[in-house]
């Protein structure tokens, strides 16, 4: 955890390290990359808040996210509205409906609300696909405008990754003050046994729902960013699949990091792009890698540092023998 | 060791020379392509990759382009129209002077804003009619847009003097846009839709929707579907022996739909491209020749059917090949040559294209067959 001063400088570090990210890839395409690692940072990030603090699973969390993104676009491209109300909106909806649905589906543990969970995810993605007139259906929704501001579009890569990573950014910063405070401590004692949480005072059953709507919101901020970078979105993007792949960013990167998911989500949307070059080979590739990652690093990118030590150690010592 | 390691950098750096100094021709041009090759619709991208790869070996082995080569870069879209996005952007930024793919609707629309952006050609192989319409001046089409296959059905449907029909279409990109232009083209052949039921992509039984048709007024059931779905259909109807005629779409037309309803397919009919049954068409058909090239070659490299949606990719091909040997091969003027493509006789159909119409096809595009026999007859 450590101080808030390391924290703010960890924090600043990251930040500046976004900023100036852009001149080693500009013109590349890799900043377009970049722009998704940013939306899913903030996707990895909502989750892991929910996941690696309160321990709380979720698979739907891909449903928030596609609420959001259809919210903020069937508003704005159906209905007119500006993309920075249409965001509001959607985030303020999206809140609601996590709160609502939060309360019931929160009473159950482990596997039970998985598959709570993944039900939801289910439900609204049949919704996406089935209600034609409203989303276009299975054939996408088009015609979403850019987000504008003033008398600038943000209609490149480079605005949109300067756009995304401010939310991102905040996202992180929001996540790490709220993990270091008295309800991160308050998350982390549920995670360990709410029942003992309990007795100490802590509302577990409010905090939980709490957090699994502040998640809901960030995952639907971040749909809304999505729908008006991308001007177009499908359902496809919003599946079964997309949840697990959040889940797996959040274990790759290390469960109760908020850096962590940062890692996490920014090797599973890069790694598809260096694989490519495996041709189709690149899913078995992609496979493997994982595997022989959760096995050997169980703690997740975050732990490389303190894999790495012991090693470093070794061959230190190697060398002052032979010196 | 350092040593060591110095010359072995010098040693490569010079075969790296020597290599590059050798070849001298000009470099190839690169096409891009985008293909759903994983995914729930791989099933129209495993062909579409094979056969583009397939025309550029076959270009390429004729001696290439005006002398240069072509190289075709093919991306995995897996039917997510994120990836779709993401990889076109990056066919863009490595210089490619045309895209062919996506292979769905969805991915389709999500790279159009990329191909107008960079002002590069994109022929899509996806059947979607909002693909083209409005027209949009960097992307062309070859799928046939599927009014045309609802106009071939409810020709056949007038000629037998049925009026009223029940639909049943599956809840994908491919479904809905079929029910969307069943629906506006009934009032046109003055046919009633007395009942409009779709059913899921994964379901396995569709015996619900075939009870309630049963009890309805309908004369005839249009279903609108992929691979499995209207064969369980099909195999459901029979069991419910269900009276009426059974009209299928062109998403079912090849071998694969007959083998998985089995006898329950008989009689069925359904609009398809001519590449089912191209060995069956008269000589003097336009695009018996393309058929003929394109399904032989396919059998002798993959040992499988050459179905329409390799097809699509066939034709793209064919299109850019004939625009860069008219006009060049930079991004314009192939654009520039593709909009005044004409007659070309493909596998999808007879291409026209002009500045007002990027897809090209009539509804000529299309034959009517019929399940005789556990194979496909013409239906005259």
């Amino acid at each position: 955890m450590g101080s808030e001063r390391t924290n703010l400088l960890k924090f600043l570090l990251f930040s500046g390290s976004v900023l100036v990210a852009p001149v080693l890839f500009s013109g590349g395409y890799l900043m377009n990359v970049l722009v998704f690692v940013g939306i899913n940072t903030m996707l990895a990030v909502a989750l892991n808040l929910l996941l690696g603090y309160a321990g709380q699973i979720s698979l739907g969390q891909a449903a928030f996210f596609g609420l959001g993104a259809y919210i903020s676009g069937v508003a704005t491209a159906t209905y007119g509205l500006n993309p920075w109300a249409a965001m509001g909106c959607a985030a303020a909806i999206v809140g609601l409906i996590a709160f609502a649905i939060g309360f019931p589906i929160l009473k159950l543990k482990g596997h039970y609300l998985a598959m709570a969970t993944l039900g939801f995810g289910i439900i609204v993605y049949i919704a996406f696909n089935e209600t034609v007139e409203l989303t276009g259906g299975p054939s996408g929704l088009t015609g979403i405008p850019y987000f504008t501001a003033g008398t600038v579009q943000f209609d490149s890569d480079m605005k949109n990754y300067y756009l995304i990573w401010g939310f991102a950014l905040m996202t992180i910063l929001l996540s790490v003050n709220l993990v270091n405070s008295r309800i991160g401590r308050a998350l982390r004692a549920i995670h360990d046994s709410e029942v003992a949480a309990r007795v100490m005072g802590v509302n577990a059953r409010l905090l939980k729902v709490q957090i699994f709507t502040l998640s809901a919101v960030i995952s639907s901020v971040a749909g809304s960013l999505y729908a008006h970078t991308m001007t177009f979105i499908s359902p496809a993007s919003f599946g079964f699949n997309f949840s697990v792949e959040l889940l797996t960013m959040v274990v790759i990167g290390g469960l109760g990091s908020v850096y962590g998911s940062f890692l996490g989500a920014a090797l599973l949307t890069l790694l598809p792009e260096f694989l490519r070059t495996f041709q189709d080979y690149d899913i078995v590739a992609y496979g493997l890698l994982l595997i022989l990652m959760t096995m050997y690093m169980p703690g997740g990118l975050v732990r490389i540092p303190s894999f790495v030590s012991p090693i470093l150690a070794k061959i230190k010592a190697g060398v002052g023998k032979h010196a | 060791m350092v040593k060591k390691t110095a010359d072995g950098l010098i040693l490569l750096a010079t075969l790296l020379i020597l290599s590059t100094g050798t070849v001298f021709a000009a470099p190839p041009i690169k096409i891009g392509g985008l293909f759903s090759v994983t995914g729930p619709a791989s099933f129209l991208g495993e062909p579409e990759r094979n056969t583009a790869q397939m025309v550029a070996d076959q270009i390429n082995a004729a001696g290439g382009i005006k002398g240069r080569k072509v190289e075709l870069i093919a991306y995995d879209t897996q039917g997510d129209a994120t990836k779709a996005v993401q990889a076109a952007t990056r066919l863009v930024k490595e210089g490619v002077v045309a895209i062919i793919g996506p292979s769905t609707t969805g991915d389709s629309m999500a790279v159009i804003p990329v191909v107008e952006r960079a002002k590069i050609p994109l022929i899509s192989c996806a059947a979607g009619i909002k693909i083209t319409e409005p027209v949009k001046p960097w992307v062309f089409k070859t799928a046939q847009n599927d009014y045309l296959a609802v106009a071939r059905i409810y020709e056949d449907l007038v000629q037998r003097k049925m009026t009223r029909v029940a639909l049943l279409t599956v809840s994908d990109s491919f479904g809905s846009s079929g029910r969307e232009q069943l629906k506006a083209l009934a009032s046109r052949y003055k046919i009633t839709i007395v009942s409009d039921d779709t059913y899921g992509p994964k379901d396995t039984d569709m015996t619900p929707q075939l009870t309630k048709i049963r009890s309805g007024q309908a004369q005839a059931l249009i279903c609108w579907g992929t691979n499995p779905g209207p064969a369980i259909v099909t195999r459901n109807a029979r069991q419910l022996s269900l009276k009426i005629p059974l009209y299928m779409s062109h998403g079912v037309s090849s071998k694969k739909f007959i083998a998985l309803a089995g006898d329950a397919s008989e009689g069925i009919v359904l609009p398809s491209g001519r590449v089912l049954v191209a060995d069956l068409l008269p000589k003097s058909d336009k695009q018996k020749k393309s058929l003929l090239a394109f399904v032989q070659e396919y059998q002798k490299r993959f040992k499988a059917e050459g179905d329409h949606f390799g097809g699509h990719a066939w034709d793209a091909m064919m299109l850019l090949k004939g625009a860069m040997e008219r006009g060049g091969a930079t991004p314009a003027a192939i654009r520039a040559q593709l909009e005044k493509t004409r007659n070309f006789a493909g596998i999808g159909g007879v291409f026209n294209f002009s500045p007002t119409d990027h897809s090209g096809l009539t509804k000529d595009a299309f034959v009517l067959v019929q399940v005789k026999g556990k194979d496909w007859v013409l239906v005259k």
